[in-house]
């Protein structure tokens, strides 16, 4: 945190260049130049994602898999080349072990109904932790309602980091699956998950990771990994809203039964029996979200063109700035100050609630997330109803962390 | 453009805010409602007590939100006492239709008091917060028991 660069120190990171690709950015709000620190709920979209999106409308479209004529060939060459796409940067090992879904909700929903349901008895044990977003509890908590399965949470510190002490007395013989996030959406904490995952494979345990926050700021590595699911959504990839990724293992994906009935699913129907499409199909019924799956691809390009780790490099160099300068605040309290962090910035301020935060600092063209974050769990937790939150992503600059502290200085003088 | 700030935040609402009217728990209530904003997570327990007459003789509340959502139950709990049921109804109807906007011919003075929360018809996005101890009392006079909920 000490060694925080001043703005004008930092040459590494062209943001100025950068911001030019994302036309949405060059607006003004209230009238004065947008600041995005919304990017943990969704990120904005470079131009070479809505181009591809205007492309392949005007010039390639049709539906995939069925067609014998050209567009429909096109739009499947392209589909399929974003499947191959995503799974080059997961590292998966198949493109076939690349579902695509709807969303990280999505994702987890089939894991949930399709891996778990049919296995799951009475007493097995489902273990999440207490960060956990409510796409990663809700999903669990009807398997048990169906099942008779028992939800176990780990525990976090005040740190907001997992207890891994806990973690291992809470593996038990009865667990059946580990559902953990791999970054935490209000607090920012990223969890060791590779050693997470050896743990819980020493006793046979399966490990689905919620990567939704992970995946705009690291590399991921499914096989280094060695996770058994992994899910994220394109909207937070700076790609289109209403497409997601199940990465899972071949053989668990093999031995789960389809999720939904439908289109592309099934290999044959007759009344009698249906016999189901091969991996990946066999989880995507109907006709798929094409464009947004070819537009993922590309968001994916484009951040492989700048290069995860020289994003990561920017995004923590903005969040110890952001810090530094939040701390000296009177009265704000930072939630979530983790060894191991993302750049979210999860802040209190005395006897203010978040939401006029929210609503001040949008007056002055900032855009901050204000609520519960969807992670209601981990607000009971450190006892508060909401959390002011300021998230960030590539085009993010450190003259945009000033405007956030001048903002939180109006704020403070707003309310006297 | 923090002019218009002060529209929504006016000195009436960060006095209801720093110092709530009526923030108590009512022992002899007759109805108690628990109302919640699952957007924002904002909650409110709101006490009334109203006699066979259908007057209401007494609002207390409880509970944490924001400013405009502690301002507004605060001064609800101010304005309806005395009245009766179907007058505090009626002035919900007209604040919510001027809160939501969908009252153009604006006339701010049927309001009376509740008029300094006018300034959220700007910020569609706050009419939840202005609006949720207004929808618990709602319920307390349906006598509803459910928790009650803006969504």
């Amino acid at each position: 945190m000490s060694t925080a660069p001043a703005p004008a120190a930092v040459p590494i990171f062209d943001a100025a260049r950068i911001r030019k690709d994302f036309p949405i950015l060059g607006q003004q709000v209230h009238g004065q130049p947008l600041v995005y620190l919304d990017n943990a709920a969704t990120a904005q979209k470079p131009k070479a994602v809505l181009d591809c999106i205007a492309k392949v409308y005007t010039e390639d479209y049709a539906n995939v898999h069925r067609g014998v004529h050209t567009l429909s060939q096109r739009a499947t060459e392209l589909f399929e080349g974003a499947r191959e796409k995503v799974q080059r940067h997961l590292n998966a090992r198949h493109s076939h072990e690349i579902v695509f879904t709807r969303g990280t909700t999505e994702a987890i929903n089939l894991v949930a109904q399709s891996y778990g349901r049919p296995r799951f008895k009475a007493g097995d044990e489902i273990l999440i932790t207490a960060m956990e977003h409510h796409s990663n509890i809700v999903p669990w908590q009807m398997l048990c309602e169906q099942t008779g399965a028992v939800l176990k949470v780990v525990p976090i510190d005040r740190t907001g980091a997992l207890v891994l002490d806990q973690f291992e007395a809470l593996l038990s013989n009865r667990t059946r699956l580990l559902a953990v996030t791999h970054m935490s959406n209000a607090l920012g904490t990223i969890n060791p998950v590779e050693k997470l995952i050896e743990q819980a494979h020493r006793r046979g345990v399966p490990v689905l990771v919620d990567g939704a926050q992970a995946i705009p700021h690291m590399a991921v590595d499914v096989q280094a990994l060695d996770c058994d699911f992994y899910a994220f959504s394109g909207h937070k990839l700076y790609g289109p809203a209403g497409i997601g990724i199940l990465y899972g293992k071949e053989e668990l994906l093999n031995k789960m039964p389809p999720y939904q009935g439908g289109g592309d699913m099934i290999r044959r129907v007759t009344f009698e029996k249906t016999e189901y499409n091969t991996l990946p199909y066999k989880f995507e019924a109907g006709t798929p979200s094409i464009v947004d799956a070819i537009a993922l691809g590309a968001a994916i390009d484009y951040v492989n063109g700048i290069g995860i780790e020289t994003i990561a490099g920017h995004e923590h160099r903005l969040l110890a700035y952001a810090t530094e300068q939040a701390l000296r605040i009177p009265g704000l309290e930072l939630l979530g100050q983790a060894a191991d962090k993302g750049a979210i910035l999860s802040f209190t301020l005395h006897r203010i609630h978040p939401h006029d935060i929210g609503t001040i600092l949008d007056h002055l063209g900032i855009a901050i997330r204000a609520g519960h974050h969807c992670a209601m769990p981990v607000m009971d937790f450190f006892g508060v109803p909401a959390t002011a939150r300021a998230s960030f992503g590539l085009y993010n600059t450190f003259e945009e962390v000033d405007a956030l502290i001048a903002g939180i200085h109006k704020v403070i003088e707003v309310f006297g | 453009m923090l002019d218009q700030i002060r529209d929504l935040y006016q000195e009436v609402v960060f006095d209801h805010n720093r110092n709530p009217r009526n923030f108590r728990v009512m022992e002899d209530a007759n109805r108690t409602i628990e109302g919640f904003n699952p957007l924002c997570g904002d909650r409110i327990t709101l006490y009334v007590k109203i006699d066979g007459d259908g007057v209401i003789r007494d609002v207390s509340f409880q509970g944490s939100g924001c400013a405009i959502s502690t301002a507004s139950a605060s001064l609800m709990t101010e304005i309806v006492r005395d009245m009766h049921e179907s007058e505090a109804h009626a002035l919900f109807e007209t604040f919510h239709r001027i809160a939501t906007g969908k009252d153009d011919a604006v006339n701010l003075e049927e309001l009376g008091k509740l008029a300094v929360l006018a300034g959220v018809r700007a910020y569609p996005a706050r009419v939840k917060c202005a609006t949720l101890a207004w929808h618990s009392l709602e319920a307390a006079i349906e006598n509803k028991e459910a928790t009650v909920t803006t969504e």
